[in-house]
């Protein structure tokens, strides 16, 4: 295929007569467009089938999350088409990954309806992945601009008056999930909220499949855990919460549960991500009216977010989701048992909190993102961390987290008190030490073991699991190194 | 029972120089740091009585240290904390909270249970001091 080919036909009488056309050719490749500020920009890695040519294939993902359909029809002539149609605009092979290329495609505001997360995914991820002549295909990034982010509520509550309500400033916030996940009638799940809060916890939590089974129907456990919560705040003089689930198969039913969690005085409600966008937004809509937090459990990202050469990355969703106006979403623990290496992570904590994203290759965030003062989201770490991880944990991570120890704290061989006080003991002597000016990723380890000698659960923690780490290599790292030799 | 609260209330009692060192971190970044007190520890009790208003322009935490001894002379008897106001776009709060004083014994807190229908309770927590006066709680 030579160079010409791929050039926008311009004779109105050759574009729109009958017949199928190259998808660069009728117009979707613009390799001299400009994006505007207004513009959504969306960054797709394609791996086009054998012998597709790379811009060619940009062209018709830009056509087929657009305007285009397979053939060419004369009814865009009825249309400003050419505002209408999506451009791709530029494409780089991916740094050491043959066969895969990175495509920006921008789309005009006008194709989007305003704070409507299930729109705007269906025109960029509606079609397109299906679409034969590409072997794979991930969405690694957008820019939404500000006119766009303007139209969402965004966090229902935000990390800022999140803390207000819980009184609790300077320090990462403690919670676990409620283990077994499965199984625990309602009187003895709440047996192990409230030690885990009378502990030293801030929060406990459900975990993303309790909704209302045999074994405990919500309504119990609701009532259960909202006297071990109001008991444990007695016993500590702290706002505690305990994230009550209140996913169910229906918006009335999720409506009902949530309003039962209100009326019993609870701070934070909890969703699954499976639930969908509209109810998400639904729901933090309901968050925002009745000054609730609200937690969104990731239940099933990684069925498309984990792979690197299809699906859409997690910082993508994590966008969507501060959109949409969730409080809490978990964001990896670099640490723990599950996938995340430091770099991607750090990029997806940057989205959670920062009130900018300046563009970072090494984090994986390919644009300049401005927040338009939308709410902070607080991320949540979760999956196999304990005490002795708490340097790491609080050098990766910062102090606007949430740090989940489930097992880190049922686990303790002295109880659940005693693993709550070990957690929250080593957080508060971590976080001294880093005030104070020590190093705490070199001197952690001894940081610990000093907070130890005056608390005998942290040292039983640390001695239980001292040997825990979960090291292995990442499915979905950075494609560029620290110094990126590739241009804005 | 030990009121919890702040950062740092799972550890030892906080030294004058462990304070000074807390509330100089807050000062080197450009947060205002004050001293409030209170006879009543309800977690939902927000606005603590202020000693003075927020040290904006102060370099030294010594000078924190010195308004919290001060501070001990009158209200030793009481909860007094430490917090740095964070006034920049987008925080605009507070950003630390540590007790810095509490009073000889702490009393605690007793849940009241409203029994409604459906097996419905409205929790209230209360301070058992603030079955006193004020003024007239603790020593």
């Amino acid at each position: 295929m030579n160079e010409m080919s791929n050039q926008t036909v311009t004779d109105a009488k050759k574009r729109y007569s009958a017949g199928v056309m190259k998808y660069a050719q009728m117009g979707y490749w613009e390799p001299d467009y400009e994006p505007k500020e207004t513009d959504v920009i969306a960054l797709f890695r394609i791996t086009p089938q054998d012998g597709v040519d790379a811009v060619e294939a940009a062209a018709a993902v830009a056509g087929e999350s657009s305007t285009a359909t397979w053939t060419v029809v004369w009814t865009d002539r009825l249309t400003a088409c050419e505002k209408y149609r999506a451009k791709a605009y530029r494409v780089d092979p991916v740094p050491g990954s043959e066969g895969e290329f990175f495509a920006y495609i921008a789309y005009d505001l006008d194709l989007f309806e305003g704070g409507s997360i299930a729109n705007l995914t269906a025109s960029i991820i509606g079609n397109v992945f299906g679409f034969k002549p590409l072997k794979a295909l991930r969405l690694e990034d957008m820019r939404l601009p500000v006119a766009y982010v303007k139209t969402f509520q965004g966090p229902a509550t935000g990390i800022v008056v999140e803390r207000e309500r819980l009184n609790c400033y300077g320090r990462p916030l403690l919670g676990a999930t409620v283990k077994p996940k499965l199984g625990l009638s309602g009187r003895n799940y709440g047996r192990v909220v409230y030690e885990a809060l009378k502990g030293g916890l801030d929060f406990t939590k459900d975990d993303e499949n309790i909704n209302s089974q045999p074994f405990m129907h919500w309504r119990d456990r609701f009532l259960y855990c909202m006297e071990a919560v109001n008991r444990a705040s007695a016993a500590t003089g702290e706002v505690k919460g305990t994230y009550l689930n209140v996913t169910a198969g229906t918006m009335e039913e999720m409506y009902a549960r949530a309003e039962f969690a209100k009326s019993l005085g609870s701070v934070i409600v909890m969703i699954d991500l499976v639930i969908g966008y509209t109810a998400i937004q639904s729901m933090a809509k309901w968050a925002r009216d009745n000054d609730m937090i609200l937690h969104l459990h990731r239940a099933g990202h990684s069925t498309y977010t984990r792979q690197r050469s299809h699906g859409v990355s997690f910082r993508v969703i994590a966008k969507w989701m501060r959109l949409a106006g969730v409080d809490h979403l978990h964001a990896g623990t670099v640490v723990g048992k599950l996938e995340g290496d430091p770099a991607t992570t750090k990029g997806y904590y940057d989205i959670f909190r920062e009130e900018r994203n300046p563009m970072a290759l090494q984090n994986g965030i390919f644009f300049d993102q401005e927040w338009a003062s939308l709410n902070k989201m607080m991320p949540v770490a979760s999956g196999g961390i304990h005490a002795g991880q708490m340097h790491q944990l609080l050098t990766y991570l910062g102090e606007d987290v949430v740090l989940q120890f489930g097992g880190g704290t049922i686990g303790h061989p002295h109880g659940i008190e005693a693993g709550a006080q070990a957690n929250r003991v080593a957080l508060e002597a971590m976080v001294f030490a880093r005030n104070a000016g020590r190093d705490i990723w070199n001197e952690g380890e001894d940081i610990l073991r000093d907070a130890a000698r005056s608390c005998t659960p942290l040292k039983q923690a640390l001695d239980v699991w001292k040997d825990v780490s979960f090291d292995y290599a990442s499915t979905d790292a950075p494609d560029f190194a620290p110094t990126p030799e590739v241009s804005a | 029972m030990k009121l919890r609260q702040g950062q740092f209330s799972f550890l030892p009692d906080l030294t004058d120089d462990d304070i000074r060192v807390q509330a100089q971190y807050a000062i080197d970044k450009g947060w205002a740091v004050s001293v409030e007190y209170t006879d009543d520890p309800h977690p939902r009790n927000t606005y603590w009585e202020m000693w003075g208003h927020p040290m904006f322009d102060n370099p030294d935490a010594a000078a924190v240290v010195y308004e919290v001894n001060e501070c001990r002379k009158e209200h030793g008897g009481k909860y007094i904390r430490v917090i740095a106001f964070d006034a920049s776009p987008g925080w605009e709060s507070v950003r630390m909270g540590f007790i810095v004083n509490r009073p000889a014994t702490e009393p605690g807190f007793r849940v009241v249970r409203q029994e409604g229908e459906g097996r419905i309770i409205r929790y209230t927590v209360e301070s058992y001091a603030v079955r006193e006066p004020e003024g007239a709680r603790y020593a």
